[in-house]
């Protein structure tokens, strides 16, 4: 008989097959992922393993031998190359064609790549697998010239591990401030100049138009300004994988049109993680979030509802990032907010920002206030007195 | 290796063997133990992975660092000797510990 066929290899993909088992299912599980590596976390790649302060083992989400032992067929580098929703099965590229009784794809999201000329020269990098971070690390000298491309939590994250490092480093972003997609000026400008700081120059307003050099990177050209790097890495956002869904005909736009069970548009088939456009029923509106905690809860759900429970997927969104000794963490939407209280001190780099849309709590970006984040879950679309909220006296636990 | 004792919060035991060197959150998910989420994987960023020592072995395990303490402060079953099981490295020294799982996970 038919079983569980996961596409993809990476947390949503390792978390379902963990939670159907988890669940009771003993059906046939097969995984296939076009890496080469057991599922891993993908976190620390800009983080603690770039730094080498995390061993491979680490990143492994389970070993190898988990996979055995719960009788989860496990198929790596190998790609699966179409969905037959009609047959139910799918075709790898192997040749092989494999019958499915219910589907979850989970084929998460690429990096947007850079469309200049001089971009196949080489030195010039993409971050979003262990091999891309293992040829980067690789290429590393004891002082590189390190140019990164994109201001985003990739870009800030890889720059403040090179800078730690020792190397040169520049970041060259094309809107008008970093995190500019993602948060508000008055973050932008803290992590701003909390790089600048540490010595990471940084060129806003600043558009990539090519590459220069022999073989290998040389410069990075922005216009009137050239950079000497020997060493590029681009952030600059990601695609969501939906080739697969949408040639068999699945409902996409912006990700893999799923409801509120992590369900497409084929009842038999469930997507989970970045590559998903799913509705939000606490935020009131359809998003496709690039976010490892998504990511599993997506896996659990879609899980559970692929054995007959019904599960439905609520959850606030949160995100976190480390730089430096800082740690950031992040709950629903800044933009979201019509107003902001600030609680702590930005020079001390330990304060929280409570976003609010009508007295009521609907964003916090927290640095190094771990519990101004834990209150943020509490106190979300809750009225808060924006005078406590601001005022450190003010115990957080009397706000709820 | 050494043994850790999971008692969910309906009373359910699982006793694993764990690697040294691994963290009880890790023991965990590589065990499908029920009750923890894990979220972040270990970065003390979630809160996910919240258990509770029993007692007599408190004092090996420790109390928690600030970050940790921060992030568990809030928790509504958070009891004395609540931890995140993510920042305790088993080892032999906690050979056949018992630690309790909460209802939730927040």
């Amino acid at each position: 008989m038919a079983g569980i066929v996961i596409i993809g290899g990476g947390q949503a993909a390792a978390q379902n097959a963990a939670c159907l088992r988890q669940e009771g299912y003993t059906g046939e599980i097969t995984v296939f992922s076009d890496e080469q590596y057991v599922p891993y976390q993908r976190p620390p790649l800009s983080k603690d393993y770039l730094a080498g302060k995390h061993d491979i083992e680490r990143l492994f989400l389970r070993p190898a031998s988990f996979y055995k032992e719960k009788n989860i067929d496990l198929r790596l580098a190998a790609r699966v190359s179409e969905i037959n929703r009609e047959q139910k099965n799918i075709k790898v590229s192997s040749g092989e064609t494999v019958p499915y009784e219910k589907l979850l794809i989970a084929t998460g999201s690429r990096p947007r790549l850079l469309k200049v000329p001089g971009n196949q020269l080489a030195g010039i990098h993409y971050l979003r697998q262990l091999n891309d971070v293992n040829s980067i690390k690789t290429e590393l000298n004891d002082r590189s010239n390190i140019c990164i491309i994109g201001g985003g939590y990739i870009g800030l994250e890889v720059a403040a591990v090179m800078i730690a490092a020792g190397h040169d480093v520049t970041l060259v972003e094309s809107e008008n401030r970093v995190l500019q997609r993602v948060t508000t000026p008055q973050m932008s400008s803290f992590f701003h100049n909390l790089h600048k700081s540490k010595g990471v120059k940084i060129y806003s307003n600043t558009t990539v138009c090519g590459f220069s050099g022999g073989k290998h990177v040389e410069y990075v050209n922005c216009g009137d300004l050239n950079i000497r790097a020997n060493l590029v890495i681009v952030g600059i956002g990601v695609i969501p994988n939906t080739e697969l869904a949408h040639g068999s005909g699945l409902q996409c736009d912006n990700g893999i049109i799923v409801n509120d069970r992590c369900q497409t548009s084929d009842t038999n088939i469930f997507a989970a993680g970045d590559n998903t456009n799913h509705p939000n029923t606490i935020l009131n509106r359809r998003l496709r979030l690039e976010s490892v905690p998504n990511a599993m809860e997506q896996a659990r759900v879609s899980a559970k509802n692929m054995l007959g429970q019904d599960q439905i997927y609520r959850s606030l969104p949160w995100f976190w990032s480390n730089q430096y000794e800082l740690r950031l963490q992040m709950l629903g939407f800044s933009m979201d907010g019509e107003s902001q209280v600030i609680r702590g001190d930005i020079e001390e780099e330990k304060f929280a920002i409570f976003y609010l849309n009508k007295d009521k709590v609907v964003a916090v970006d927290a640095i190094n206030s771990p519990a101004e984040f834990m209150i943020g879950k509490k106190l979300y679309g809750k009225a808060v007195d924006p005078m406590n909220l601001g005022n450190l006296e003010f115990k957080l636990e009397d706000l709820i | 290796m050494p043994k850790i004792n999971f008692i969910e919060h309906n009373g359910e035991q699982h006793t694993v063997e764990a690697a040294s060197g691994d963290s009880i959150m890790q023991s965990a998910i590589n065990n499908l133990i029920p009750g923890i989420s894990a979220d972040c994987g270990g970065e003390c960023s979630c809160g996910t992975c919240h258990v509770i020592i029993e007692p007599t072995w408190i004092e090996k395990v420790g109390s928690p660092d600030k970050t940790e303490e921060a992030m568990l402060s809030l928790n509504p079953d958070r009891q004395p000797h609540s931890r995140l099981s993510c920042q305790i490295k088993v080892s032999d020294n906690i050979d056949g510990i018992i630690v309790h799982l909460p209802e939730f996970q927040y």
